[in-house]
């Protein structure tokens, strides 16, 4: 048994959010140059230099990368050999705070969805999972909502085709068109149950935007033939990558979900 | 296209206080009178700088209230994405136009912004609107005062 105390998992999620809204992911920020070099075109070379400018900014001025600081999703992978001494939840919450305070970032989230009320900075949305081992593995992925509110989840017939499920993935990336900050990742779940969908899409954000499989490659070269570009005024690069997760599912359905991000893909990851 | 002069933040719960003002005749916290509106909320202001990072928004979310605040007498509007068939109609009818500006680009575009501050609607946080004095603001005409889109010509 190894003792964690939720003391150290706070200042561990604040540190998180700090880093994760200032610094671009490396990953994103070479696909975002590999984008760049393969576009001719002047006016989304201009796009894609301000964008990778603004990375640049970011980090050295300590800004925000967007001021869209996202609704902080917290991905924890639990040893079970670890005992937690005090309240995690709450924990995680305070390093939000503390980490967004730290950084000057928005607080963006409203305590009721409907009559809202004021904003502030928790709590976050967190998904916990029990994995073998010692180790608490922590990620911090600000979502920003411009891109979240472009999701789309269809539950299939089991007998639904490739080509079927491709489209659906092509139209959501067009229905998103140039609202949601273009180059997108294109997360993409499928398998499981209606929600279980839902979170691999969103987890499928957190791998690798350049090392990408052979049919994550094939869906990026026919989604960037829809033209969209950066901000939706033309281009190669309508998004930076495809990421696809999957899981088994049920004899009766096949369902897949699309998570949408833009440009600026933020998430950072620690393993204490 | 670079602009220089005043702009005003607004995005959605400040768009639907200001209609909602319009339509009750109540007092109206800003002069809306040939105003621009940038459909931002920035971040908190980080120490020693004028203001955080401050892209625009989806502005498609504003389409609902625009019209009205264009009857109203506002000029400009900034935000990022297309529009309605509705807000390209009342852009055309009251003369006024719609840009764009970089999108997701908060950190860059906060170094032309000389001068920020909160001037109505404040308990809103990030919605309050924010009088801002911007210098070489980079825009891109997305609607012109002819009704006419850039996403309609890529």
């Amino acid at each position: 048994m190894k003792t964690v105390s939720a003391d150290k998992i706070k200042d561990a999620v604040a540190r998180l959010c700090v880093e994760a809204n200032l610094v671009l992911r490396s990953d994103v920020l070479k696909a975002l140059k590999t984008a760049l070099s393969k576009e001719k075109n002047k006016r989304p070379r201009r796009i894609l230099n301000a964008i990778i400018e603004n990375a640049a900014i970011a980090k050295k001025e300590k800004l925000a990368i967007c001021q869209d600081t996202g609704l902080p999703v917290v991905f924890l992978k639990i040893g079970q050999s670890v005992v937690i001494k005090g309240d995690l939840t709450a924990a995680v919450n305070k390093g939000i705070v503390e980490g967004y305070k730290r950084a000057s970032l928005r607080n963006s989230i409203v305590p009721c969805p409907v009559t809202r009320g004021e904003p502030g900075f928790s709590p976050a949305v967190i998904h916990t999972e029990i994995v073998r081992g010692d180790k608490i593995r922590i990620t911090v992925l600000p979502k920003g909502f411009g891109c979240e509110n472009k999701s789309q989840l269809k539950m299939f017939k089991p007998t639904a085709s490739d080509k079927d499920i491709k489209r659906f993935i092509i139209d959501a990336v067009k229905a998103a068109g140039p609202d949601a900050c273009p180059p997108y990742v294109v997360g993409v779940g499928v398998g499981g149950t209606a929600d279980y969908a839902c979170l691999l899409a969103k987890k499928a954000l957190l791998g690798s935007v350049i090392k990408l499989s052979a049919p994550e490659k094939e869906l990026m070269r026919e989604i960037n033939k829809l033209g969209i570009g950066p901000m939706g005024l033309g281009g190669s690069a309508t998004c930076v990558a495809v990421k696809i997760m999957t899981f088994p599912t049920h004899i009766a359905g096949l369902p897949v979900a699309v998570n949408i991000s833009c440009h600026a893909l933020r998430s950072a990851s620690r393993e204490i | 296209m670079l602009f220089s002069g005043v702009i005003y933040t607004a995005r959605d719960q400040a768009h639907k206080r200001l209609v909602e003002a319009i339509k009750k005749h109540k007092r109206i916290p800003i002069d809306l009178k040939d105003a621009t509106i940038y459909y931002c909320g920035p971040t908190k202001t980080p120490k020693g700088k004028v203001i955080g990072s401050c892209g625009p928004t989806t502005s498609a979310r504003m389409d609902e209230f625009t019209p009205i605040l264009l009857k109203a007498g506002v000029w400009g509007l900034i935000g990022k994405g297309a529009r309605s068939a509705e807000v390209i109609k009342a852009i055309k009818k009251y003369k006024a136009a719609y840009f764009l500006t970089y999108a997701g680009c908060g950190a860059l575009l906060a170094k032309y912004v000389k001068k920020a501050k909160p001037v109505a609607y404040k308990d809103l946080g990030p919605e309050a609107i924010y009088r801002l004095e911007v210098q070489d603001f980079p825009l891109i005409v997305g609607i012109d005062a002819k009704g006419v889109s850039i996403y309609d010509k890529e």
